[in-house]
């Protein structure tokens, strides 16, 4: 997902016996669905699995601005355009009230920002693949934001108040997304041939990826367990995948689309879709690194951190001078 | 990466007359940005018609720890709510 495989404590999930006392209460809050709030107490591997989570989610919604923004200048009409524009300009708000909600964990901004740019943090291996047409622009809208709000929307009753009021507030805008996305698509199916050939081809491309968004079968996954009983994470990676392929399927055949996987079809006694086995070693290749732009991701990001240094350190020493001026006047 | 700008609380007063609301917060150099930075960040929906922001560093809370003798006073002082009086229903609205 946005965030994936975000590592725990690692060790096996405690019984409330096996607690002390503060640990003990703390889980008995969690399981009667009180939130936690910053300042409260609680065991510092839930502060650190929420402080991985949390930031992972926001350096994705960072570095997810730039396959989109590669096609701002080339939007095929002005309102395309005036709506890709409103589109990364939430993504970067939705970084930001992710980036705050960490923070409120005793992580600055810099040290998060630090840890991207270093490559230990890591982002969405969704943001790796690189958007070659205008119907790229599309496909993310409907398929990744379409992910992404299967992910998000029980996110919205995690157990940590600031990251659930967060997911409240991107909840309601993600939809807006998802929308201009399909209907990006919809057009493209209506139009030409070659249009038609377009949004088709980035199914084909986006489609895989996409499933891998939601992470590894975490079934046996000890991190998951962990996160599942601190109610971080509320369904697991295979649940949501489910979700997403049951609610896709459908709206890709409204427009006459089809999915790239041969195995994907309607099973009448699951009611629901099987779906083919995804390619885990793609996904491990981009996580590790060696996705088709990986690079080019990170580095976009460095430059502008660098780029931008002497214009935040600019605006710190005129606030920090007619501070200064203020006082010697009063 | 020394120089990181203060973190600034964010409160917005919607349409319809109500409380200033804390809706988050934001790093900005100073108080005039923070308002600017919180019109990009927390109203690009028309959420509210007045911003307020306030250094984080000068925000007073009450500890979790004082959660008992703050609040539990309050707890057993039912008779503060309307409910806690019988009024028979010949009286009419009351």
């Amino acid at each position: 997902m946005y965030a994936q495989m975000v590592k725990s404590t690692g060790a096996r999930v405690k019984s409330l016996d096996e607690m002390d006392p503060e640990e003990r209460a703390f889980q008995v809050r969690i399981d009667a669905d009180i939130k936690v709030e910053p300042k409260d107490w609680m065991p510092e591997g839930y502060r650190k699995t929420l402080i991985r989570q949390i930031s992972q989610h926001a350096h994705s919604e960072i570095v997810g601005q730039l396959p989109e923004g590669n096609w701002i200048t080339r939007a095929p009409t002005l309102d395309r355009k005036a709506i890709l524009i409103a589109k990364v300009q939430d993504e970067a708000g939705h970084g930001l009230y992710l980036y705050c909600a960490a923070e409120t964990l005793g992580v600055s901004r810099d040290e998060m920002t630090e840890q991207l740019l270093s490559g230990k943090a890591k982002y969405s291996s969704i943001f790796n693949y690189p958007t070659l047409t205008w119907a790229d622009i599309g496909a993310i809208g409907w398929l990744v934001d379409g992910a992404a709000i299967m992910n998000q929307v029980p996110l919205q009753r995690c157990s940590f108040g600031p990251y659930s009021r967060a997911m409240i507030r991107i909840c309601k805008e993600e939809s807006f997304h998802q929308r201009q996305g399909y209907d990006i698509m919809m057009k493209l199916c209506a139009g030409t041939a070659e249009q038609k050939e377009m949004a088709q081809d980035a199914l084909n491309r986006w489609w895989w990826p996409s499933l891998m968004m939601f992470g590894p079968s975490d079934q046996d996954s000890v991190h998951s367990a962990q996160s599942m009983a601190w109610k971080i994470k509320q369904n697991s990676n295979d649940e949501l995948r489910q979700k997403f392929v049951d609610q896709t399927v459908p709206q890709a055949e409204y427009i006459g689309l089809k999915t790239p996987d041969p195995d994907c079809k309607w099973n009448e006694a699951r009611g629901a879709y099987d779906f083919g086995e995804i390619d885990w070693s793609e996904f491990y290749e981009v996580l590790k690194g060696n996705g088709p732009c990986n690079k080019e991701r990170l580095e976009a990001r460095r430059k502008a951190w660098d780029d931008g240094a002497w214009f935040r350190d600019a605006l710190m020493a005129h606030a920090k001078k007619r501070e200064a001026r203020k006082m010697a006047a009063e | 990466m020394k120089n990181e700008w203060p973190l600034w609380e964010v409160f917005i007063r919607g349409q319809h007359g109500l409380a200033h609301r804390h809706v988050g917060s934001l790093h900005a150099p100073d108080a005039e940005m923070a308002v600017k930075n919180a019109r990009d960040v927390y109203t690009r929906r028309n959420e509210g018609v007045s911003i307020w922001v306030v250094r984080a560093g000068d925000i007073t809370a009450s500890s979790p720890g004082e959660k008992e003798p703050l609040f539990e006073p309050s707890n057993s002082k039912i008779y503060r709510h309307p409910t806690f009086y019988d009024i028979p229903d010949d009286v009419g609205r009351m």
